[in-house]
This record gives structure tokens, C-alpha cells and sequence, in this order.
């Protein structure tokens, strides 16, 4: 079993949480598992990327290739673009639908690609796009939205709920445990087949 | 104790605390800082933020001297500051161990210019070893304390943004507990005068080719024979995990020690291939060594780029082994260059610059991002503190310092803004210097300075009063103001950049990341006139929505800066309460 999941957005957003989170599941499960991130410059707004790759055998390059994620977590529509050449044919893609506009374009220097949505649906295998900030706000903080999303992925990983609910426990404070796994069930069902 | 999942740097400062090291001093800079940052938390360890990498070096060779296993952490570019205590003590020797860990940057995430330091270890003559994961961030630097005090040689740890940057599973061990060395006066060894120094440049090259010979029988120093004979790589730290991606198969000698060379084990790994390819990000560092024995490189810089980071695909492509899938094409994504934070005390600054078009000699740290649109107001950015002499430099070949200034930060200035603005009274400039005091060393991440009243571990600490110090070294005008008072700060740097006299301003806010904000969003009201003015402070939080100046009340922290430049008091702060 390899599984290689690509964390992408933009620098602030928390996907770093989401992939630490993802790492200890994987070793609290008994794969192995090497992460690979981004710090510095680009956590100031820039777009960014986090590898995860799990493996019953031994993972090697931390880095995911062009063609080669099983999963995509996309905090942003536009991030979701961008990295979408990273996807295999037959991957998931699961993407918040908020957007957050690059200062080039803000400042009328350049402009997003038109018909995103359309794009991503043509290209991914299968594509989850939904309003996961709103999801994590209703669930108690617009914070939680890494967890929707692991939530919303959780049904294409080889974890039970329990061992998820397990790791949000030991990962974040005491006050926000009850709020992230509620933020988590939620995603869970945003993510699962209608 | 047990299983961990780690950061590279994180197993770097286990390992550390594991080897019983006791003094760490260090300054940040991406990709290192979180070695010493997680240092910081172990009791044992004394930790401190140096002002430059110079000093820190200096502290761990004296920590050696007293006996003690030392530590300096740094990344690429700072070895460079650190260059001159780094060079004689590789000819001195230690006492205690002493290791210096660098992080080079290949593909420039965080830097710079992409510099390989493997050439700083080899011209100065120390051990250079190179982990290629996280377990052996951990394992690596024990050993590297075990080598410097068996060879007694500073050994230089190499790591990188993939290694230091990424996490992996790592086994816990115990702390070994030792004593100190004693010290004891031996003025022959740590003297460095010229008579000394050509004895102890015996003694280094003697060790040097004792380690040489020897490490051919280090397990780190790995050969691995595979199915396939015709293909023999020579590789080591990230690139070897992905050429073993890219070519299962084939035979390998992975290097744990990168200098000096196993020349003897590398030419038997030699005979036994059919062809022999070096496989390294960066200079032909290896190759050219191995190349120098007269044996045949088969591949090397001729097949891969000296430019950027290497993947497994690479390396397949460049053997032919690339089943070579086409993937989509989202390359007119347009790129999401980072931006100074909602709330950032700069943007007051860099709205003024940008309005008075003044020319900006730039320095390195956040305030960098400045130089992007829509401020757009940076002339240079060269090196950490060159800002000041190169403002000086331009004023002494122009003379003429109208409108133009040089821009720095508080760590930026104390780390080596300080010596030019020293050379600046000296030499009797005119010019105008504007230190950025935001309290912090926010590029890499919001550690402690000598100015910002607290030390390494969080704890309170004396500050340097930063206009008390430009007055000693003989500034007369010295003005402090908040940044957001965009109109005052207008006239000063109006003032002071036409005064026929040295000056300093020193812009005071703290860094929006380490004090709370507001976090009352501002909306634009109907008395907007869409003159778009702010919209030239860069905050991330304002767009444009049916054409005209937008704020998203998610992003905005409530600042104010937006109100304050706003000529028609058009945007007003929201009763909401905090987000
Ligand atoms: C020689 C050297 N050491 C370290 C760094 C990494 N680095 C980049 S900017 C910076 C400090 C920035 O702090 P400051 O000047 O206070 O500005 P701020 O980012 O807080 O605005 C550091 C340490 C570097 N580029 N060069
Ligand atoms: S971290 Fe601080 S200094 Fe850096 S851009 Fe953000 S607010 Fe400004
Ligand atoms: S919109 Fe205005 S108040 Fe809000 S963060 Fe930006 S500058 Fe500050």
C-alpha cells in the first residue's frame, strides 16, 4: 500500500497542521511515513505545498511527483489548479471552494484562469468542491477547516474514525477538541458518495 | 521514549541533546532555525540567539575549549558570515566536540543565491557529513561529535530544505550523560599566530587523510550492490533517496561522509560497475574529485543541471527509464508571489517610500517583500546589512543622497547593519538609515533578538535601546516614530533625507504576528470615491469587488492603516466584535 497525499494553499492557512496530523495517524497505525513542507518566505501568503507520503513499505523521496498524488487537499480553488498536474488520473480531489486572490491579480497584473470549476471537474478523477470554511465556521471556528477537510478525505485513507478522532485528541488543545471533531464528522459527510 | 514522527531539524536537536551537547548558540535562517528553536526546550542545553552567525560560532569554540560538546546552526549564507572563526578553528582544533550545522537551499525556497557548502568544509579543511532523513539527522550528528573529538576537528553538518525541512520517523535514545573535558592552557594549539599555524596546518591535513582512509570502513559510507551492476551510483543525502526511487535496481555507494573523500572505497565501488555515474544537486563537488584519481565518471554535471533541486523523475529521464505520461497544463495559473501580513508595521513605511519614489538600498527580511507591487519601492537587496553600505557607497560615488535611503531591520541592523553605519559616521556620510523595529525577527519565523527584550528560551532578557546605540556611534539625528502615522513619517523622511547630515529613523510597531490585532474588520463605505489609495499599501485583505476597493472581512485584522491613508475618511471600522 502506498498512498501519497498533496496538502496545498496559501501560506497561513493552516495546512500544516493537517499534515502533522496525517503523519503521527500513519505511525500510530504502523506505516511509514515522511512528510515534506514548506517554511520560511511562502508561509507569508505565498502558495504552498505539504507532501505526505504513507507506505506499508519503506517511503523513500519525501516529494511527490507530477502524476503521482492519490489525494489532493486543496484549501484554496486556485491552489487546486495550480497543483493539479500533481494528481494521478484516477485521484481524489478534494477542494475548499473559497477563494483567495494572489495580489497580481488583485492588483489587475494577471488573471485567473476562467472556468476553474469546469477544469477541475474535467481533470480529476473524482472531485469532492465544497465551502469548507463555512463547514468549519458552523462547526465553531473558520480554524477547523483543515480538519473538515481530513474529514471530507478520511473515507480514501486506510484510518478508522476512531483512530482519527483519536489523533485530533492528542493534536490540539484541550478547549478545541470537541469543535474539531465535530468540524471533522462534518467533512466526514461532506466528503462521503451522495 | 520510542517512535516519533520528526522534523529533520527537529532530530537534529535530539540528537544534540542525545550526544549530551550543552551549548547551542546559533541564528536563524531558513532552513535551520528549528534546530536550535527545539533545542531551546531542552533544560539541559544552554541555548542562545547570537547576533550573527560569527559570534555564534566564536561562543561554541569557546564552549568547546571549556570542554563542553558545542553547537552552531546556521543556514548557507551565514557560514559565509561565520567564514572567519570557522577557518581557524578547523586548523586549531577542539577540545569538547564541536559541530556547525549548515542548511543549504537548493532551488532558493527561502534565500538568497543557492550556495554549496560542501566548498566551505573542503577549503577549510573539516569532516563533512550529510544525513539523507530524518533517522539519520539524529544518528549523524552523535556521530559527528564522536569524530570531532576522536580526530579533534570542528566537523560541519550539511543538511538542506528536503532534509531539514522534512519529517520522518525517528527512534528515540537516552542522553549520555559526560563530564567536561579539562580545559587545559595550551598555547601552541589554540594561539593561532603564523609560527602555530603551520604546525596545526600539519597536524589538519594529517587528520584529514587519517579520516579519509578510515571511513572507508564507516557504515555510513554504504555500499549497496544491487541486481543490476552496469549502473553504479555514487550520491548522497536527498539525492540519494531519489535516484534509489528512480533506479531500484541499480548499485549504489551512498556517501555519509561527503569530505574528506573514501577515495579507496569509491574506486573498488568503481571497478565493480560497468559505469559509474555521480549524482549531486549543486557544483560537481564529488565528481570532480573522483574525476581528479583519473577514474571514469560515466555521468555526471553533463547529465544533470548544477542549477535547482533534482526528483525522481529527473533521474529516470535522464536515464531513459520515464514512461513519460503527459499530465494537464495549469501553467497559466497566475503565481501567488507571499506578501507582508495583513496589520504588517512595514506597509506604513513602504507606502510612504513608494509615494515619495525615493531610491531604497533594501536589506533582507520581510520587509524584502516590499520590493514587489504595488510598493514596488526596493532598489537592492544584496546580503544580510548591506543596505547601509551600499547607500554609502552610492552617496560617495554620486554625492548626491537626496531621497535616497537604506532600509533594515532590528535584527537585520544588529546583526551587521551596525559596522556600516559605524563606517557611515567614520567616513562622514550624509545619508538617511531607517531601522525597522518590529520587535522580532519575523522572515524566519519570530525569534528573539538583543533588542527585543527576550532570549532564546523566552525568557526576559536586557534589550538594546536602538536609538541610544546609533547615538553612541555618533548619530545626531536620531528619530523614533510608529509607521502608521503615515503623514508625520512623510515629513520625516522628507526632513531627514534633505538634511545635509547624518540620520536615523527608526520606524517603532510591533510585527502583527506577535501582538493581537484589532480584529475588527474595516468596510469601505459609499463615500468611497475609488481613488484606490489604499490599495497601494499591498494589504492582502483589500480586492476589488464590482470595481472598486473591496475589504474581506476574514482577512482583515483591523489595523487601521487602510483608514489612515484614505483621503476621503471613507473607511470605517465595523462594530463587529473580534473575528
Ligand atoms: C547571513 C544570513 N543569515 C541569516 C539569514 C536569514 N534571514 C533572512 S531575513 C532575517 C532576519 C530578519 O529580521 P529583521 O531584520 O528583524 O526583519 P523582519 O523580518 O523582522 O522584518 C534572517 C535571519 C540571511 N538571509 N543571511
Ligand atoms: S511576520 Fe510580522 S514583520 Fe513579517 S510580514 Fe508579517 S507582520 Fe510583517
Ligand atoms: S483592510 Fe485596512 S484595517 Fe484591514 S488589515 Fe488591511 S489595512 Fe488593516
Amino acid at each position: 500500500m502506498n498512498t501519497n497525499i498533496l496538502i496545498v494553499g496559501v501560506g497561513g492557512q493552516g495546512t500544516l497542521l493537517a499534515s502533522v496530523l496525517l503523519g503521527k495517524l500513519a505511525l500510530d497505525s504502523g506505516y511509514d511515513v515522511k512528510l515534506s513542507e514548506v517554511h520560511g518566505m511562502s508561509q507569508r501568503g505565498g502558495s504552498v505545498v505539504t507532501h505526505v507520503k504513507i507506505s506499508d513499505d519503506k517511503v523513500g523521496s519525501p516529494l511527490i511527483e507530477e502524476g503521482e498524488a492519490d489525494i489532493i487537499l486543496a484549501f484554496e480553488k486556485l491552489e487546486a489548479y495550480r497543483w493539479l498536474p500533481y494528481l494521478k488520473p484516477d485521484g481524489a480531489l478534494f477542494v475548499n471552494t473559497q477563494q483567495i486572490l494572489p495580489m497580481p491579480v488583485i492588483l489587475g497584473q494577471a488573471k485567473n484562469p476562467e472556468n476553474m470549476d469546469q477544469f477541475l471537474e474535467d481533470h480529476a478523477g473524482t472531485i469532492k468542491a465544497f465551502d469548507a470554511t463555512q463547514v468549519a465556521v458552523d462547526a465553531g471556528s473558520s480554524k477547523a477547516v483543515n480538519v473538515v477537510l481530513l474529514g471530507a478525505a478520511s473515507r480514501r485513507l486506510p484510518f478508522s474514525t476512531d483512530a482519527w478522532l483519536k489523533v485530533i485528541e492528542g493534536s490540539v488543545k484541550e478547549k478545541f477538541v470537541d469543535m474539531n471533531k465535530f468540524a471533522f464528522m462534518k467533512g466526514q459527510l461532506m466528503g462521503s458518495p451522495q | 521514549m520510542g517512535k516519533k514522527i520528526m522534523l529533520g531539524n527537529e532530530a537534529f536537536a535530539r540528537g544534540a541533546w542525545e550526544a549530551g551537547v550543552t551549548v547551542v548558540s546559533s541564528y536563524p535562517g531558513t532552513p535551520s532555525t528549528e534546530v536550535t528553536e527545539t533545542a531551546a526546550k531542552y533544560d539541559e542545553i544552554h541555548v542562545e540567539w547570537a547576533p550573527n552567525e560569527k559570534v555564534g560560532v566564536e561562543v561554541a569554540m569557546g564552549a568547546s575549549l571549556g570542554g563542553a560538546r558545542s553547537l552552531s546552526c546556521m543556514k548557507h549564507v551565514g557560514l559565509n558570515v561565520a567564514a572567519d572563526p570557522f577557518y581557524t578553528a578547523a586548523c586549531t582544533g577542539v577540545n569538547g566536540g564541536m559541530v556547525v550545522l549548515v542548511a543549504d537551499d537548493n532551488g532558493c525556497h527561502s534565500s538568497q543565491n543557492e550556495q554549496d557548502s560542501r566548498f566551505h568544509g573542503r577549503s577549510a579543511g573539516v569532516p563533512v557529513l550529510e544525513p539523507a532523513d530524518a533517522q539519520e539527522c539524529k544518528d549523524y550528528i552523535k556521530l559527528a561529535y564522536e569524530i570531532s573529538e576522536k580526530y579533534d576537528t570542528v566537523v560541519l553538518l550539511r543538511s538542506g530544505t528536503r532534509i531539514s525541512h522534512s519529517r520522518g520517523i525517528v527512534e528515540e535514545g537516552e542522553r549520555v550523560q559526560r563530564d567536561l573535558i579539562p580545559y587545559e592552557k595550551n598555547f601552541m594549539k589554540y594561539v593561532a599566530m603564523p609560527a602555530m599555524a603551520r604546525k596545526l596546518h600539519v597536524a589538519q591535513e594529517q587528520r584529514l587523510g587519517q579520516i579519509a582512509e578510515d571511513s572507508c570502513e564507516w557504515e555510513i559510507n554504504d555500499v549497496q550492490m544491487g541486481e543490476d551492476t552496469s549502473i553504479g551510483i555514487i550520491t548522497s543525502g536527498i539525492c540519494y533517496q531519489y535516484a534509489k526511487d528512480a533506479l531500484p535496481e541499480a548499485s549504489f555507494l551512498k556517501l555519509g561522509l561527503v569530505y574528506p573523500l573514501p577515495k579507496k572505497l569509491i574506486c573498488e565501488f568503481a571497478s565493480k560497475v560497468d559505469k559509474l555515474y555521480v549524482i549531486e544537486e549543486g557544483q560537481p563537488f564529488i565528481e570532480e574529485q573522483i574525476r581528479s584519481w583519473g577514474v571514469p565518471v560515466a555521468g555526471g554535471k553533463d547529465m544533470f543541471t548544477i542549477q535547482g533541486e533534482y526528483s525522481a523523475r529527473m533521474i529516470r529521464q535522464a536515464f531513459g527509464k520515464d514512461s513519460g505520461e503527459e499530465t494537464v497544463d495549469t501553467s497559466d495559473a497566475p503565481g501567488r508571489p507571499p506578501l507582508l501580513c495583513a496589520g504588517c508595521p512595514h506597509k506604513g513605511l513602504f507606502y510612504v517610500l513608494s509615494k515619495l519614489k525615493t531610491t531604497v538600498f533594501g536589506d533582507i527580511g520581510c520587509y524584502t517583500l516590499a520590493a514587489l507591487p504595488p510598493t514596488s519601492a526596493m532598489d537592492s537587496t544584496l546580503c544580510m546589512g548591506a543596505s547601509i553600505g551600499m547607500a554609502h557607497g552610492f552617496e560617495k560615488a554620486t554625492g548626491d543622497k537626496t531621497n535616497t535611503v537604506a532600509v533594515l531591520g532590528d535584527s537585520t541592523f544588529l546583526h551587521s547593519g551596525i559596522t556600516g553605519l559605524i563606517n557611515m559616521c567614520y567616513n562622514e556620510a550624509k545619508g538617511t538609515v531607517i531601522i525597522l523595529d518590529n520587535r522580532i525577527t519575523g522572515m524566519t519565523g519570530h525569534q528573539q533578538n538583543p533588542a527585543s527584550g527576550k532570549n532564546a528560551k523566552g525568557e526576559l532578557a536586557p534589550a538594546i535601546d536602538l536609538k541610544t546605540l546609533c547615538q553612541a556611534c555618533g548619530v545626531k539625528h536620531v528619530v523614533e516614530i510608529d509607521p502608521f502615522d503615515v503623514k508625520d513619517l512623510e515629513q520625516v523622511v522628507k526632513e531627514e533625507t534633505a538634511r545635509d547630515e547624518l540620520s536615523v529613523i527608526i520606524t517603532k510597531r510591533p510585527c502583527a504576528m506577535i501582538v493581537k490585532q484589532p480584529n475588527i474588520p474595516n468596510v469601505i463605505t459609499d463615500r468611497c470615491k475609488n481613488c484606490r489609495q489604499c490599495m497601494k499599501i499591498g494589504c492582502p485583505a483589500i480586492e476589488v469587488r464590482d470595481g472598486r476597493p473591496y475589504i474581506v472581512s476574514d482577512t482583515c485584522v483591523g489595523c487601521g492603516l487602510c483608514t489612515r491613508v484614505c483621503p476621503f475618511d471613507a473607511i470605517d471600522q465595523t462594530s463587529k466584535e473580534g473575528k
